[in-house]
């Protein structure tokens, strides 16, 4: 039988694929990826090779850079990242998740000084029983990811 | 000779190592015996508390002047022109110090030490920031379980009370894990040590048990360290029914060993009977004395280059 793409091929960008089912949307917002006007794919619910369910986004003429992978595995640790140029995939890697993240997230803790000084905010990544948590340098409390209005 | 903490920021205790510890409880020990009254002569030290909190002020002021140093400062940072006309904290540090040879700081805001110290031309040190950390706290409870035990090395030492929002218990717990020590936590459920404290105790595979009185671990410790059960922390039913699992009395002493030594942060309430005041083993006011010592030597290794290891 004939195999047939359930997501259209793009000629130019990048293509995010092993994404947990679920945080497909999460992901494009987050990025902000639908406002620089670009024609975005998005598959939700896909079936994927080990019977579990994955989303995946193409964007087109947009590329990630390694902050933006690395964040991004925040959402999606075991994604990869396809380069694709001329409908080829010329690059592909997996995201890793980076050691500290800063100026992404406001910190849960309300009574964290990060939220009232002119600085930025920054937490170190932990992975705690298979689970990432960030801990905040400043208040030095840990959180689930579930904490973080920006993930959710 | 070498001082590893020499014009160092002091924040919170795990940023110390097992050497930077046993070099503080040594230095104490060393100004105890033989006090420095002229070490910190010509030198200014900025005492700058944001909050109240008369008690560790006075001790850290006190450190300062039997070192021979000047105090400038403030004690309630809301009557000050930095509280009241909305100063940032990072310009209030950068100005202050410009000022002095180091301050010391205490904030209702965690984190706010560690945000003092990236902007300081001189050493912060952290007289507590919130409900995060209080390491002098720590030091001093050190200096005071190696002063009773003559080592900090594998003691036996159990936390009885609020092991949920008791900074200095978490902060001990930590330093005490460098030294091989077993701890027993005992604690109402609700009032339980956090998984975090538990989670790094698990990865450094330190031995702890948790329990539900007092009278099951206490012949076997060394330390027994009690805190305050906070009766706001439950209602009046459930308090009455869990507080006198957590209360020391005298008659519960009479099978422990020799050397064990009672510890309490102070101020205590009710849950260290009087009656276990004239015994032995109570050792709660001599460890807040403890508190100018350790304080002393902090103070004495972050501004000079007197001690170190040789």
């Amino acid at each position: 039988m004939k195999k047939k793409l359930q997501v259209e091929a793009i000629a130019h960008g990048t293509v995010i694929d092993h994404v947990p089912a679920g945080q497909g949307i999460k992901i494009l917002k987050f990025f902000q990826l639908s406002a620089a006007q670009e024609r975005i794919t998005v598959g939700l619910n896909l079936p994927s090779g080990d019977q579990q369910q994955k989303d995946l986004i193409k964007v087109e003429n947009t590329a990630f850079d390694e902050n933006q992978a690395n964040q991004l595995a925040l959402f999606a640790p075991n994604a990869t990242i396809n380069v694709i140029e001329d409908f080829e995939v010329v690059r592909k890697f997996h995201v890793s998740t980076p050691e500290q993240i800063k100026a992404v997230f406001a910190c849960p803790n309300s009574n964290c000084i990060s939220h009232n000084e002119p600085i930025d905010s920054n937490f170190y990544v932990r992975h705690q029983q298979q689970e990432i948590k960030l801990k905040c340098h400043y208040c030095e409390k840990t959180f689930d990811r579930g904490l973080f209005s920006e993930l959710d | 000779m070498n001082n590893p903490l020499y014009q160092k920021h002091i924040i919170s205790i795990p940023d110390l190592s097992r050497q930077e510890l046993e070099l503080i409880v040594d230095t104490a020990q060393s100004i105890k015996q033989q006090p420095r009254p002229e070490l910190l002569k010509n030198k200014v030290v900025a005492s700058c508390f944001f909050e109240a909190s008369t008690r560790t002020r006075l001790s850290f002021e006190t450190a300062v002047q039997r070192l021979g140093g000047s105090v400038i400062g403030f004690a309630d940072g809301g009557n000050t022109s930095l509280g009241k006309k909305g100063e940032t904290l990072v310009d209030s540090v950068k100005v202050i110090s410009s000022y002095s040879d180091a301050f010391f700081m205490r904030h209702p805001q965690e984190g706010a030490a560690r945000l003092a110290s990236e902007f300081s031309s001189v050493p912060v040190v952290n007289g507590g920031d919130g409900s995060n950390q209080h390491p002098t706290q720590t030091l001093l409870d050190l200096f005071t379980i190696y002063e009773t035990q003559g080592s900090l090395e594998g003691l036996k030492v159990a936390f009885v009370g609020d092991l949920k929002y008791g900074r200095t218990v978490h902060s001990l717990t930590q330093a005490l894990s460098l030294f091989g020590c077993e701890f027993y936590f005992i604690a109402p459920k609700a009032l339980a040590m956090p998984d975090y404290i538990i989670e790094e105790l698990n990865e450094r595979e330190i031995t702890y048990s948790l329990h539900d009185s007092i009278e099951e671990v206490v012949d076997e410790l060394d330390i027994l360290y009690m805190t305050r059960v906070q009766k706001e922390r439950f209602d009046e039913t459930e308090y009455q029914h869990i507080k006198s699992s957590f209360i020391l009395r005298a008659n519960m002493l009479e099978q422990v060993k020799d050397n064990l030594k009672i510890l309490h942060p102070l101020p205590r309430v009710d849950e260290i009977t009087t009656d276990v005041d004239i015994t032995p083993y109570a050792y709660y006011f001599e460890q807040a004395e403890n508190g100018v010592y350790a304080r002393q030597a902090l103070l004495a290794l972050i501004m000079t280059n007197e001690f170190g290891a040789q």
